[in-house]
């Protein structure tokens, strides 16, 4: 902010709750959503990779150790709450566990130092955390959906799947209303998962732009808007692992609701 | 904040990752943990089966050591028994071995005693026929006379 004095308040803010695209209209694609995530999320996944590919049952080495601190925290919450057998459920949990905490993390970067450094080198907008993008989350829960509606299939069977959509939870002779509730309940799942990460870490990066706006407004402000800064960053540490821990979970809870019958 | 065809990048990624994580991540990390969780696990086991063998190890050394006491304490009492023996038998034939030379001087003694006797006897015969004849100044005949000579010597005996 400092350094762009020429903006307003307003100005500022807008320009850093756009997202760097290209095209128009439905076929126009955040470049900055789709690039920090895959990179972030190859770098991750590929480092796993190549310390699974080494792994070795003897005493591990400090990454492997890390990594499988990691997964195993997960498998542990899986196992407690996916009963069913499968080759899924857990690859999906870490999945989503590392790389949503990963792009939480961007959040931690100082507002300011990739969009400006970006602006040096000719990119106008940037937003650098790609969990602050509807797109994302959604992405995210649209795929987690197809999922759990392939397990409701490959668990129940089709006929299993119509009769408990059907029957749960007043019987049979309300089915009209049972169906409504499910289709209202298993759309509910997606959306909430999407909405709630989106919103946490929207909410997050608006708290650490608007201490931003504040330390722009005078020298005077500058100190208590560091100290803020980092309050709500070391406070953030715990929103972004919580949030992606709840995200990781929950899906684990549908898809177990999925394999399960009621 | 509009909805577009980033959603769908997002998930093609998504489902990228999830493939990754399902096919190279997950499976060798998992077998890793596992294979050393029954490492572990042996290890414990051959730990305590070390440990119980141990145990018993030192049970039997403790029986074998109150054996060979046991034994050495036999051999001892048996050593000094027969030192014992040894020592009796050395005794009664040191004893016997003495009483039998005690025995042969005596024979030997009175051997040499009636030899004597004997020497003697003849001596004081010819003594007693030399003084006779001395009286007598008269030859006796020895042919003529032994029978006197021998009732002589037998009285002398």
């Amino acid at each position: 902010m400092a350094s762009t004095g020429a903006q307003t308040s307003g100005e500022y803010i807008a320009h850093h709750l756009q997202n760097l695209h290209v095209g128009h209209g439905f076929w126009s694609v955040h470049l900055d959503t789709l690039i920090v995530s895959g990179v972030l999320g190859l770098l991750s996944f590929g480092l796993m990779m190549v310390v699974a590919r080494k792994a070795q049952s003897g005493i591990p080495s400090g990454v492997q150790n890390f990594v499988e601190m990691v997964v195993s925290i997960v498998d542990e919450q899986v196992r407690d709450t996916f009963h069913a057998k499968s080759a899924l459920v857990t690859p999906l949990a870490i999945t989503i566990f590392v790389w949503v905490f990963l792009m939480n993390a961007m959040d931690l970067i100082p507002v300011d130092f990739l969009p400006e450094t970006a602006k040096v080198a000719g990119v106008e907008y940037l937003k650098v955390v790609p969990t602050t993008d509807l797109n994302l989350t959604f992405g995210m829960s649209f795929t987690v959906f197809l999922m759990m509606l392939a397990f409701n299939f490959k668990y129940k069977g089709v006929g299993g799947f119509l009769k408990e959509a059907l029957t749960v939870p007043f019987g049979k002779y309300l089915f009209p209303v049972n169906l409504l509730f499910r289709i209202i309940e298993d759309i509910a799942k997606p959306i909430s998962l999407a909405l709630r990460l989106f919103g946490n870490m929207y909410a997050g990066e608006m708290v650490f732009i608007l201490l931003a706006v504040l330390m722009g407004v005078s020298y005077w402000w500058i100190p208590a808007g560091a100290v803020l800064s980092l309050g709500w960053a070391l406070f953030h540490i715990l929103i972004i692992t919580l949030q992606a821990f709840v995200f990781m979970m929950l899906t684990v809870v549908y898809m177990s609701m999925a394999a399960e019958h009621h | 904040m509009n909805i577009n065809a980033t959603l769908l990048g997002q998930a093609l990624w998504f489902a990228l990752f999830i493939w990754l994580t399902m096919k190279y991540v997950w499976p060798p990390i998992q077998k890793a943990m596992q294979d050393r969780q029954k490492q572990i696990a042996d290890g414990l086991a051959a730990g305590e089966k070390g440990r119980q063998e141990l145990e018993a190890a030192a049970e039997k050394v403790t029986l074998e050591l109150q054996k060979a006491k046991e034994q050495a304490n036999d051999i001892l009492a048996q050593a000094d028994k027969r030192a014992g023996e040894i020592v009796e038998e050395a005794k009664s034939s040191a004893k016997n071995e003495g009483d039998r030379i005690v025995a042969a001087a005596k024979a030997e003694i009175e051997q040499e005693v009636n030899r004597a006797k004997e020497q003697l006897r003849a001596q004081v015969a010819a003594l007693a026929v030399s003084g006779a004849e001395k009286i007598l100044k008269k030859e006796i005949d020895t042919k003529a006379h032994a029978e006197i000579l021998r009732s002589l010597e037998s009285e002398l005996g």
